[in-house]
């Protein structure tokens, strides 16, 4: 007979517990603005999500569908109760191109980031903990591409995937996306790598004979990584507003793909000068939700983790909770 | 004393940057080179002679060996030759001149109220922490931030534009305005006053708001931000507290001791700005027809003008650096600690 232990009731599961609960204590304790700001944020995004993942339940009509039971839909049909937000000049449903938007964002900005943060911190974290040459040569190729505009080095990316094999897609601007982000993280990760370096633990391993393999893994890298949460929120709601700038150049999703807002607002251009303002309009809303939304979550998340800015709704009075349990 | 420190500074501060500009340079020719596909044949289309291909190769050095081509390209940046582009043969010093102008007088009003926005807004939010100014001063700066140009900008075009009437929505100037007005500058803004042309420089203003406005609101977003946390920093320091101890109005603290401090990092913001401001402005001249060096870009894109590219986005490059180069001295001249 096998006796499964909860892990919660090991010393050690409730150490770590406990751990945890430290961890998003600041989260628990933020006080007035930042809590209503994490939470809204929170509320918002969480709305996207639903969306983009059960775009096929919600959605009225296909993103791409321009007739329903061998009926055309109307051109740049004004709002009404078929169509909620209009349509397009290609009969598409708005609403349709809105909620599948949520998809096509969502997709590419995970990717996006899941390479960025792949790419750009294991390679800030060798560079800060090795130093030397390469060091150097990194800091230098990484800080002239910071002060690039970003969105000029997304450009350049996507023209150039885009004459290749690749072509133009999800992949291509997602990879657009990457480059554009990865002189971020390698930036953060390297500078906060070199402070936590000469760390007297990370000598002590070191003078125990660990690798340079196990020291990063085990003893930098967990150190590091904190810093990563916030800035990785903020960096996901520039990253939608990346896309929407590459798909309004026509360097995004191709139309036949999926929806993307950014080129939905392209078409909508020529439509305002004659004042037609739906085409443009939700789209346009839906990237300031989700963008507001996560910059809510990302500027809460800094403000509670950052002690400069943190105000607790408690005191300071901390009692250590792995001390024993006074009796009850 | 004080001249010669300032000259090191400044001539360490180049020194630096050489190797910066020189690694810029590198990857762009990397990219444009290594890209696949050959791109004479993607800028002219499927259906051009191979010969005419090989004479354009040739006149461009296209088939020399790589390391000769890199050569020639540095030694033609040096000496300030960014090339001709493939699709139209013009020279890029002429886009540089003509849309590059176009550009200056877009951004720079646009910086104007980026930084007036965002000062009056970024200060109020920081002296009245957690208020509802507070609340309000970060919201707007939020939503400015979320807001993508182009669909600013489309909004301002809907309501200002075509509702109401009032102001124009594209191009730099009326046709007439364009065919009149003397060339002195390229920045039609300054040809209008030189030549005393009245009607011209209400005619050039009035298609300067919408777009300027745009941009300067969707880059208003850092400086609030940034004044905002600096107020609140400030606002703690120990010499606001001695100043308060000494007995000094509360209004005055703020006003002359506070703010003044909190108003120094501006500077560096305006060259971390830069960067943004020229990826808006791409966006924004996309979005306006305004005939500048980003929208000529985004023209050249479309056509796979390849060398046309490599050249506006080396331009983009270098202006980047100069103006980060420009900051860092007047932050050097305006804070003596800076110096090393």
């Amino acid at each position: 007979m096998s006796v499964v232990t909860p892990p919660a009731r090991t010393p050690y599961g409730r150490a770590r517990l406990i751990a945890l609960g430290r961890t998003t204590k600041p989260i628990r304790e933020a006080s007035g603005i930042a809590r209503g700001m994490l939470w809204a944020g929170a509320a918002i995004t969480l709305f996207f999500v639903v969306l983009a993942v059960f775009a096929p339940l919600i959605s009225p009509y296909a993103f791409n569908q321009y007739k329903s039971g061998g009926v055309r839909f109307p051109q740049l049909g004004h709002p009404s109760a078929a169509h909620w937000m209009g349509t397009t000049v290609q009969s598409s449903d708005v609403m349709a191109r809105v909620i599948y938007g949520a998809q096509t964002e969502l997709k590419v900005v995970v990717i996006a980031l899941v390479m960025a943060l792949t790419t750009g911190v294991p390679l800030g974290l060798i560079s800060g903990y090795f130093g030397g040459a390469l060091d150097r040569v990194l800091v230098l190729i990484m800080d002239a591409l910071f002060a690039f505009p970003y969105l000029l080095i997304a450009i350049v990316i996507a023209f150039l995937l885009s004459s290749s094999s690749i072509g133009q897609g999800v992949l291509t601007a997602a990879i657009a996306i990457t480059a554009a982000y990865v002189p971020l993280y390698f930036r953060v990760v390297r500078n906060h790598v070199i402070s936590v370096r000469e760390e007297p633990y990370v000598d002590a391993a070191r003078a125990l004979g660990a690798r340079p393999r196990t020291v990063i893994r085990k003893y930098v890298f967990f150190n590091v990584v904190q810093n990563v949460p916030p800035i990785a929120t903020l960096n996901a709601a520039d990253a939608i507003l990346l896309l929407a700038a590459l798909g309004f150049l026509g360097y995004g999703i191709q139309p036949t793909q999926g929806a993307e807002w950014g080129y939905d607002i392209n078409r909508a251009v020529s439509d305002a000068a004659s004042g037609i303002w739906w085409t443009g309009l939700f789209p346009g809303l839906a990237i300031v939700l989700l963008v507001t939304g996560l910059t809510l979550v990302g500027e809460g998340l800094s403000e509670t983790l950052n002690p400069v800015l943190r105000r607790r709704r408690f005191g300071r009075i901390e009692f250590d909770p792995l001390a024993p349990e006074r009796p009850e | 004393m004080t001249g010669t420190s300032l000259r090191t500074y400044l001539l360490t501060r180049i020194g630096l940057v050489l190797p910066m500009v020189f690694i810029l340079l590198t990857v762009v020719f990397l990219l444009m080179r290594v890209a696949p596909g050959n791109p004479i044949q993607a800028s002219l289309g499927g259906h051009v002679p191979a010969p005419v291909i090989k004479q354009i190769e040739h006149r461009l050095g296209f088939d020399k060996p790589l390391l000769t081509q890199y050569g020639n390209y540095l030694w033609d940046i040096v000496r300030g030759n960014f090339g001709t582009t493939i699709t139209d043969n013009r020279p890029l010093s002429q886009i540089i001149k003509q849309n590059g102008a176009a550009t200056l007088e877009l951004t720079f009003f646009a910086m104007l109220i980026a930084i007036a926005v965002g000062v009056v807004i970024g200060l109020l939010a920081g002296r009245f922490r957690d208020t509802s100014i507070d609340v309000f001063g970060r919201l707007f700066g939020i939503v400015t931030y979320a807001t993508p140009v182009f669909f600013l900008g489309l909004l301002a075009q809907l309501v200002f534009g075509v509702w109401l009437g009032w102001l124009p929505i594209s191009d730099q100037a009326s046709p007439v305005t364009q065919a009149l007005l003397k060339t002195h500058t390229n920045i039609l803004f300054v040809d209008a006053i030189i030549d005393g042309n009245g009607g011209a420089l209400w005619d050039v203003t009035k298609h300067l708001i919408l777009p300027a406005t745009t941009l300067g609101l969707a880059t208003a977003g850092i400086f609030i931000r940034l004044i905002r946390v600096n107020v609140i920093r400030t606002l703690r320091d120990d010499y606001i507290e001695a100043a308060r101890a000494r007995g000094i109005v509360e209004r005055r603290v703020v006003f002359s001791h506070a703010f003044k401090n909190a108003l120094v990092p501006v500077i560096t913001v305006i060259g971390l700005n830069l960067a943004l401001l020229l990826g808006g402005a791409v966006l924004t001249e996309t979005t306006f027809n305004w005939p500048g060096i980003g929208h000529e870009l985004v023209l050249y894109l479309e056509n796979r003008d390849y060398a046309a590219v490599q050249g506006i986005i080396i331009v983009f490059a270098l202006v980047v650096v100069a103006v980060s180069v420009l900051v860092d001295f007047l932050n050097a001249y305006v804070d003596p600690r800076i110096r090393y």
